[in-house]
């Protein structure tokens, strides 16, 4: 074991609340681009009008200071914990949470949150995140935050196919997700995918897939095919920008994909919307 | 491009007979937010026979739940939320007078069916453009379900506040007819 890097949670409570009001007033670059090249290449006029709202929207929350869309999120943290370090001050969870309800306050965020599915009474402070946690080699944090929106996760969806259904079989299910879900979850949208694991496995590939900066492709070549030939086959749809109709209904189609059992192919298809929110930091380096 | 109508609320027949699917409107007035929790509220006083917070009669229902209000501001960001959710409660509502309701998304086959019936519209507001909505709104009060936070009824006072009509009172619907227009085979 190498030498324990000291991280305060009070650093941590600090950072995330910062990430969570960036990610939510400042739409990334990545995403101001594919829209501005979107605007430029869809042919309907509609559809141009919404690219070009979307742009202004842009403007007037980085200006204002304002959340990008009224629908803040549930705060989705992905954290890589390196095995040497430690933690000091009190426990990394609750430094997290300190982090979420400290930034929805004080950036005048939505809290969307309920305590009880059924029961469905506001916990009032967008608490609890919903948390993923990975141990890593090495002496440093990354924290990636997430504001994902309700409207676009209503419209996600799990399969477990057989191995027989194949590529094509994971391709169709994916299309036909993205078509019955139509304008729901304010396209133009991201697609993430999660192929191979578990049944819960493949819901994260597909959550954690959407981490990566727009306009990427999947190292592995063949993946990377499979990504660009979802998107040709989700833009045929014709959904268009807000569903009203267009050529461009998804900017992005992110696959990631793990080991799984002889008799699975499980398949998850997890929607983000063009309010596509999220932010990484880094602590101990 | 087509024409931009102006309509000032409360609505009449009259106004919500002209307008057609793909008309862009500003609308002008006074529009009552409501969403899921304050829907299920509303439907299951109207099925008591109860009174509502407020007469739905020739009025607009916008689903949003609105981020805070900064200092100084009417409200806080304010787009529209996914449609379908209401979709259960909404014909209950036409039938008491409800002229439009603003969203996003498609709505169902029943929904568009009452709107026929009941000769009411459905305006779709760009989902996600919730800063720039937010400057179409000059006052914001809650009137009924403070309890419920962000999904509370408001009453708000907009002006210009631009919508597209997605469903007209024929049966005519924009979604559909969108799509079919750009989908490849």
């Amino acid at each position: 074991m190498g030498t324990r890097t000291r991280i305060s949670s009070g650093e941590i409570v600090e950072k995330v609340s910062q990430l969570c009001m960036d990610a939510n007033f400042h739409l990334s670059g990545d995403m101001l681009d594919a829209l501005r090249v979107s605007g430029e290449t869809e042919a309907s006029p509609v559809a141009k009008g919404v690219f070009a709202d979307l742009l202004e929207n842009a403007k007037i929350a980085r200006t204002c200071q304002m959340p990008i869309c009224q629908d803040t999120g549930v705060a989705v943290v992905f954290v890589e914990l390196g095995e040497d370090v430690e933690i000091t001050g009190g426990r990394l969870y609750d430094a997290i949470h300190n982090g979420v309800r400290k930034g929805y306050k004080e950036g005048f965020l939505r809290k969307s949150m309920v305590a009880n599915p059924l029961k469905r009474i506001n916990t009032g402070d967008n608490t609890p995140a919903i948390i993923h946690t990975e141990l890593i080699p090495g002496n440093h944090v990354r924290i990636m935050f997430m504001a994902k929106g309700g409207g676009c996760e209503n419209m996600s969806r799990v399969a477990m196919l057989t191995p027989a259904d194949g590529r094509e079989g994971v391709v169709n299910f994916v299309v036909e997700t993205v078509r019955i879900a139509k304008a729901n979850p304010c396209p133009p949208i991201i697609v993430g995918v999660g192929i191979g694991g578990t049944f819960d496995y493949a819901a994260l590939l597909a959550k954690k897939s959407l981490l990566r900066p727009l306009g990427t492709s999947n190292h592995d070549p063949d993946t990377a095919a499979l990504e660009k030939e979802m998107l040709k086959r989700v833009n045929d749809l014709g959904i268009g920008a807000q569903g009203l109709g267009g050529r461009i209904t998804a900017i992005g189609v992110h696959v990631e994909w793990f080991p799984c059992h002889i008799a699975s192919l499980p398949v998850a298809v997890n929607i983000d919307c063009h309010a596509h929110r999220v932010r990484t930091v880094v602590l101990g380096i | 491009m087509p024409n931009i109508i102006t309509l000032k609320t409360p609505l009449t027949d009259e106004k919500i007979a002209s307008l057609r699917i793909g008309d862009r409107v500003l609308i002008t007035g006074i529009i009552y937010t409501a969403r899921d929790a304050a829907h299920k509220r509303l439907v299951e006083l109207a099925d008591q026979g109860k009174e509502l917070p407020f007469d739905v009669q020739n009025q607009i229902i916008y689903y949003v739940g609105p981020s805070p209000a900064r200092p100084g501001r009417p409200i806080g960001s304010c787009g529209p939320t996914t449609s379908y959710r209401m979709d259960v409660y909404t014909p209950k509502l036409l039938a008491m007078g409800l002229k439009a309701t603003i969203g996003k998304g498609n709505r169902s086959e029943d929904v568009i069916e009452a709107m026929k019936q009941y000769r009411a519209v459905y305006f779709a507001a760009t989902g996600g453009a919730a800063a720039l909505l937010a400057r179409s709104v000059q006052k914001a009060d809650v009137i009924a379900y403070q309890d419920l936070g962000a999904e509370a009824i408001m009453r708000l006072e907009v002006a210009d506040f631009p919508v597209v009509v997605a469903n007209d009172i024929y049966g005519n619907d924009l979604y559909r007819d969108g799509i079919a227009q750009y989908k490849r085979a």
